[in-house]
């Protein structure tokens, strides 16, 4: 087998070295019963060439984004990914190295997410930021479970408007600790009252902008409410590009912003792995769950960077950590870094702009075919429509034609029969008007 | 000693660089757009105008800032990383082709079901070689990483235990060698944590175990192998008299490289177990994640596992996203966004594929003779905390050091400058001054034979004294020196922040109010 | 009547009247390493003996410091959350932790005196 060093040779005279006669003795300790029963039915090792192949043919069962006009977002999205991004992240060194715990020979990781830190924390506004998190989904369940030590209260209010897998993901989480979470009913039409709910149990409102249907909305007014009642405004972003165009967070009052840097952190991977960003106000850090990069100096006195304030990980404060967090998603933390160092100030706001411009100019060709409905007034690259009919066959039947035209709500909500027409549709800087002109077409038909 | 200057702070190879925000050049991109069609913008009062604050650099300046970060680290790629607990073995390149095939890095997890046939198969195959490696019944896909995958066990059992009217159990028994994220995760599911007591011979006290096994309690979590890297012999035993007691038996499968291929899990009464993909299965670690935890559960706990599961229909597959709902009706729920850590599946399953069973069950031999080799050629001048054969992982204590003024750091520190990545130092916390060391099966004979040669030196070099000062200096040759943990801890800063006349309108300062 | 206490946690208590000032020992610190973060109670805040009432963190270990008695915290040393080092260079003194009304004094009797203090160190190292 190509992966181990070890031949026969090797094997016996090491286990002369050891006085063993065999390698099975060395397992002496399993239960023998256990060993005898242990039979399996799987293939042998296979060669490079055929495990490309095998895999190549499950891969060419899917209809990949790039082999047809996509316009999918709900939480994950389609960026052009610069070639030099995946090369960095392929190099050995950032890819193969563990978890920075030897700080002297792993300040290239370190630096990364030093810079990390900071990168998410400016485009937040935040004051700081941790080295991530598994993604967006669980990061806002840690937000939550944070807000509640914080305020030192036990309920949660979530908006209709925040994804519905960090809905789900929070509500589930927060259960198992006896944590009320009420999640309001999905809004797509952006009417929901969040300030009348706030009671004085409540330790956070959870918010999300863009929210989940398209509405842009400034929940400054929200946050105040929140603060005047003792509660925390936790705010979710599940594409961060917007927030080279829009109103960061910050600027609205939120206390705990986190989110799914998967958008800019390369390939949708049908999902996984993401990123998830977590940045907070100072005044909390004790509180925050996740690794921490801080600066330093080295004995000669030389900048340096290690991994702190560790004593409220888990590691070392076992049952009493803020999290059990220990793996998160540091390669995606390094992608989605390096994507936002090539892109700059500049190059983040020009993308911002090219994506809203794709989405404008697709809103402007979908709003016109009869008896489709536009939802936000104002939007960043996605947005709800209403169709004239259920929207999961249409999505069905522009599959059929190579095209994949959106995500129907139904998918996250088979509860709600209220929101079967609803689609929502979404265009990147990957996208080209000949893409909407064809989606836009297809739509005509298959809605007349 | 003293190292001769450059006017560049640059040794060599070892070249400085500063943070992207000392390098800015404003407005300077190294993206490229097309030109944006002209349209009306429609963000209502949305729209900001603040400066951001990042810095603007050129194509070259970025890959070569990237490149001499990537040249500060030290790598599986670069050399012996015998980090206990962590399993570092190579990371075949193939499975990063794999992951990059367009049918898998370019699908959107919410395409129809009927476009993505190939994906779910994916996932279908991944659960299909943990299933049948490990005897158990089901497996939850969506755990993003070990701890995770411990909650996601944790919450199948509770949510067991709700279900049989047992919802009074209230505590989670736990060894004190535990790693750190057990008792974590049982505090995150609701759960008091008892800890119960290793032996002499590094394994569960079962007595003392016993002792602790009442009406209320909820499961008990045993990492197998254990941390102290041996097998619990016991295991059967145990797992009988939890079961007996009306609790569950949770393994910890961090060190399953060590069983795989070997025995089947459910053979030795196990209720739930995770499996590190990143460990066992190859998958790289990327310098802290992204890792998987999918979660092996028995009959009994199979009916509450998280969604999304995928569903074999006729001669597809479907996808149940709901709990609740068919396959899911009693699932407890959500854990994680989309259908779990999908690229990492992928990478897992290209090496399943390419080891195969035979190459699986070579794999755990010899990462299991590789760390008999350490644990017999260094016990000769260290003292080894117990008694072999060990499994995957050989642990020291600091006994040799004992008179010395070096310690377990010391040795760590002085084996950098030997150009090894140390072990892992003081865990488990059960032995004092623990070097945990994990070889692993990728490792040659040649490697292991230089790695002991140093071992063996440093070990001698500290008992024969008076090299105290030489061992406090290391590392010597690294990018940096030993760092002041301390000042970091004291006065944290943890991100960069623009100085006085650079700040105006940044977003920062604004949020400081 | 002036006089110091301690318990098996290694904390201190002085004596003065009804009020006592709790810290951690020379040993503790010792052991600890460098702080590097201290918690201290607020005035006003009801602690019972054996209860945690401060936080005490070093680069590698935390621990909870626990009022060897009963009663309302009086004070906490405001000045230990920005200096944490003064815990390491003056544990006894002016690395104080907080001080407390004494809600039964007779809990005292519970707590070792130095000479008892210092044995049960010994035998622990």
């Amino acid at each position: 087998m190509r992966y181990l060093p070890l031949n026969d040779t090797n094997r016996r005279e090491m286990l002369a070295a050891i006085g063993a006669g065999s390698v099975d003795e060395l397992f002496r300790d399993l239960p023998k019963a256990a060993l005898a029963s242990a039979k399996f039915k799987l293939p042998n090792t296979a060669s490079e060439i055929e495990v490309e192949r095998a895999l190549g043919v499950m891969a060419a069962k899917n209809l990949s984004c790039g082999a047809a006009p996509a316009f999918l977002g709900a939480g994950n999205y389609r960026h052009h990914t610069p070639a030099s991004m995946d090369y960095l992240i392929q190099r050995g060194e950032f890819l193969t190295a563990y978890t920075p715990y030897q700080p002297e020979i792993s300040q290239g990781t370190l630096q990364a997410i030093f810079e990390f830190q900071t990168q998410v924390a400016l485009i937040t506004g935040m004051e700081i930021a941790n080295a991530s998190m598994y993604d967006g989904a669980t990061a806002c369940a840690e937000a939550v479970a944070m807000a509640c030590r914080v305020t030192k209260r036990g309920a949660a209010l979530v908006s209709g408007q925040v994804h519905p897998h960090y809905r789900d993901t929070t509500q589930t989480t927060m259960k198992f600790l006896d944590i009320a979470v009420e999640c309001l009913a999905p809004d797509p039409a952006g009417i929901e009252d969040l300030i009348g709910r706030i009671t004085p149990e409540l330790a956070c409102v959870v918010v999300q902008t863009p929210g989940f249907f398209g509405h842009l909305k400034d929940h400054t007014t929200l946050a105040e409410a929140c603060h005047k009642a003792g509660a925390l405004l936790v705010v979710c972003v599940t594409e961060p590009v917007a927030l080279g165009l829009i109103k960061p967070p910050c600027q609205m009052g939120a206390d705990i912003v986190v989110g799914e840097g998967q958008s800019l952190a390369g390939p949708m991977s049908f999902g996984g792995p993401g990123v998830g960003l977590f940045a907070t106000r100072e005044k909390f850090l004790r509180q925050m769950p996740g690794r921490l990069c801080g600066e330093t100096t080295d004995e000669d006195g030389r900048r340096g960077w290690v991994l702190t304030l560790s004593t409220r990980e888990q590691h070392i404060r076992r049952e009493k950590a803020t999290s059990n967090i220990c793996t998160n998603s540091g390669l995606i933390a390094l992608a989605f870094s390096t994507h936002m160092t090539l892109l700059g100030e500049a190059g983040f706001t020009r993308l911002a702009q090219l994506n809203h411009a794709m989405a404008v100019a697709l809103a402007e060709k979908v709003e016109k075919i009869p008896g489709v409905k536009l939802l936000p007034s104002a939007f960043f690259n996605e947005f709800a429509v209403v169709l004239p009919k259920p929207a999961a066959p249409v999505v069905e039947e522009l599959a059929k034609r190579k095209i994949l035209g959106g995500v129907p709500v139904s998918r996250f909500y088979p509860t709600y029969p209220e929101v079967a027409n609803l689609l929502l549709l979404c265009a990147t800087e990957t996208n080209t008007i000949a893409d909407i002109d064809t989606l836009v077409g297809a739509l005509k038909e298959v809605l007349s | 000693m003293t190292m001769p200057t450059t006017v560049s702070g640059n040794r060599g190879l070892q070249l400085e660089q500063n943070l992207i925000f000392e390098q800015d050049t404003p407005g300077m991109t190294a993206v490229d757009l097309p030109a944006a069609p002209k349209v009306i913008e429609r963000l209502g009062d949305m729209k900001s105008t603040r400066r951001i604050g990042l810095p603007g650099m050129s194509e070259p300046d970025v890959v070569r800032h990237y490149t001499r970060l990537s040249q500060k680290n030290y790598s599986i790629d670069s050399g012996f990383y015998p980090l206990g607990s962590c399993t570092m073995k190579h990371n075949p390149r193939l499975n990063e082709k794999m992951a990059r095939l367009p049918g898998f890095a370019d699908v959107h997890p919410f395409q129809p079901v009927s476009t993505i046939q190939g994906a779910l198969e994916l996932i279908d195959t991944c659960a299909a070689w943990l299933k049948e490696l490990t005897g158990m019944a089901a497996v939850a896909m969506s755990p993003a990483a070990g701890a995770h995958g411990e909650l996601c066990g944790l919450m199948c059992i509770k949510s067991a235990h709700e279900a049989n009217g047992q919802g009074h159990r209230k505590i989670v028994l736990v060894p004190e060698s535990a790693h750190g994220t057990n008792p974590a995760t049982a505090a995150l599911c609701g759960y008091a944590v008892e800890a119960i007591p290793a032996n002499a011979e590094g394994r569960v006290d079962v007595a003392a175990l016993r002792q602790h096994l009442r009406p209320e309690i909820a499961a008990v979590m045993i990492t197998n192998p254990n941390t102290c890297g041996l097998f619990e012999r016991d295991c059967i035993e145990i797992a009988d008299a939890v079961h007996e007691a009306g609790a569950y038996f949770y393994m910890d499968g961090a060190n399953y490289n060590a069983i795989v291929g070997r025995l089947r899990i459910a053979d030795l009464g196990v209720d739930a177990m995770h499996i590190n993909l990143h460990k066992t299965f190859s998958t790289p670690h990327g310098g802290g994640g992204p890792g998987a935890g999918p979660t092996v559960l028995s009959p009994k706990l199979a009916p509450f596992a998280p969604v999304p599961q995928v569903v074999k229909i006729g001669a597809g597959f479907d996808s149940e996203e709901h709990a609740g709902f068919g396959t899911a009706k009693q699932s407890y729920g959500r854990m994680k966004g989309y259908h779990g850590q999908f690229g990492v599946f992928v990478r897992a399953v290209s090496y399943m594929m390419a080891m195969g069973i035979d190459g699986l069950r070579q794999a755990s031999g010899d990462a299991v003779l590789n760390a008999n080799y350490l644990l017999a050629r260094l016990g000769t001048e260290m003292t080894a905390a117990f008694e072999g054969p060990c499994m995957h992982e050989a642990v020291f204590d600091d006994r040799f050091l004992k008179g010395t003024c070096v310690t377990t750091l010391d040795i760590a520190k002085a084996l950098i400058d030997e150009g090894v990545h140390p072990p892992t130092m003081y865990f488990p916390l059960v032995v004092h001054g623990a070097l945990l060391m994990e070889p692993t099966e990728t490792e040659s004979k040649q490697t292991l034979d230089k790695f002991i040669e140093s071992m063996l030196h440093l070990a001698r070099k500290a008992k024969a004294g008076g090299a105290e000062a030489a061992f406090k200096a290391a590392p010597m040759y690294s990018p940096r020196r030993r760092l002041d943990e301390t000042k970091a801890a004291r006065k944290p800063i943890l991100r960069w922040t623009p100085s006085e006349p650079e700040a105006n309108g940044n977003g920062a300062r604004q949020a400081a109010e | 009547m002036s006089e110091t206490r301690f318990t098996k946690d290694h904390e201190w208590i002085k004596i003065d009247g009804k009020v006592g000032t709790v810290g951690i020992t020379q040993f503790a610190q010792s052991q600890l390493g460098d702080i590097v973060f201290v918690e201290v109670p607020p005035a006003g805040k009801a602690v019972k003996a054996g209860g945690e009432a401060a936080v005490v963190e070093s680069v590698k270990a935390a621990s909870e410091v626990y009022s060897p008695v009963t009663g309302t915290v009086k004070e906490g040393n405001n000045a230990l959350p920005d200096a944490p080092e003064t815990v390491n260079k003056d544990p006894e003194g002016a690395g104080w932790f907080f001080k407390i009304d004494l809600a039964n004094p007779s809990e005292l009797d519970g707590l070792m005196d130095k000479a008892a203090y210092d044995k049960y160190v010994a035998e622990l190292s």
